[in-house]
């Protein structure tokens, strides 16, 4: 197992991202590449879970786009993470929040925490 | 073929700079130690005999461990021979990954296949099993069907695909591309799938 983290280790960008939890509201700045066009598409959303670990470590983000709730899965060590910022820090309980997604409206709502 | 002996340590997979999720294979690759130089004059033919990974000398028969000893090593306990090495080898010597392979380059790999039991035809030869109730058959969805005609051969054919034993076989994968060699570790990391269970001996061949 350890040799497996070895080769794990080699493989890794270097780039880190900044801490955050579910129940934060972070932006990802998602690099998208059309034909040869390159641009940066931001993914703002409540995280609801952190899945994984090593090289298969993952976040769920979710986002309300109109009235459709999105979910998306950004992998941590995605060479297409351009940025992430964390723009608000939410006082949950729970390290997986799925309650979330059947929240609407002032409910859907989570207790900033002072820092 | 130069190559060298290793261990399947385990499959993970890795972003590449272009974005893709790459499958890859993690092989502890030697290092091994040089046994036995054959020559033409001596042989008839040219090879280097290598040896991997470390057994007990109470478990070695006495002429393996005499012939070990000759090599200045303990005993080994996997033995293959190679071949067209670049470099000359004497006895003892010691054979690294980095001497060896390099990133980018392809190499083929030889294991034995994880056993999988007594199996029927659709996993042991791909056959399509019938999704209907004709041709013979009302309730086996995965069964081989006819084997062959009836009063004329009056039996069947020799090498007719049946079911039985499956896996277990040497299996050799070839142009695996090598993604990274850490000679610290002495590991290679190899692109796709490699035959065997974790643990088990592999051929790795330039």
């Amino acid at each position: 197992m350890d040799l497996l983290k070895v080769a794990q280790e080699a493989f890794k960008s270097g780039k880190e991202l900044p801490k955050f939890s579910s129940g934060d509201t972070i932006s990802v700045h998602y690099k998208i590449i059309e034909g040869n066009k390159e641009r940066i598409q931001i993914y703002k959303g409540v995280v609801i879970q952190i899945k994984g670990e090593g090289t298969n470590k993952r976040f769920t983000v979710r986002k309300m786009s109109g009235n459709v709730g999105v979910e998306r899965i950004f992998p941590f060590d995605s060479p297409f993470i351009e940025n992430l910022e964390v723009n608000r820090i939410g006082k949950v309980r729970r390290a997986r929040i799925y309650y979330f997604r059947s929240r609407t409206g002032k409910k859907a709502r989570i207790k900033e925490k002072r820092v | 073929m130069p190559g060298l002996i290793g261990k399947k340590i385990g499959m993970t997979s890795v972003f590449s700079a272009d974005g893709k999720n790459i499958p890859c294979t993690v092989i502890e690759a030697g290092p091994c130690i040089v046994t036995q130089v054959k020559t033409v004059d001596n042989d008839g033919y040219e090879a280097v005999q290598l040896a991997f990974d470390d057994k007990k000398e109470k478990n070695t028969s006495n002429p393996l461990v005499g012939h070990f000893k000759k090599a200045g090593t303990t005993p080994k306990v996997k033995i293959v021979e190679f071949d067209e090495f670049e470099q000359e080898f004497n006895l003892g010597d010691v054979v690294t990954v980095d001497g060896i392979f390099e990133e980018n380059i392809f190499v083929d790999i030889t294991g034995i296949s994880k056993g999988k039991g007594f199996q029927g035809v659709v996993k042991r030869h791909g056959f399509g099993g019938v999704g209907d109730s004709t041709h013979g058959q009302h309730n086996r969805l995965r069964a081989p069907g006819s084997v062959g005609a009836s009063s004329y051969p009056s039996r069947v054919f020799k090498g007719m695909r049946m079911a039985g034993r499956t896996g277990g076989d040497q299996v050799k994968v070839e142009n695996l591309r090598v993604l990274k060699v850490i000679p610290e570790n002495n590991l290679l990391i190899v692109k796709g799938s490699v035959p065997g269970a974790k643990g088990s001996y592999l051929i790795i061949e330039k």
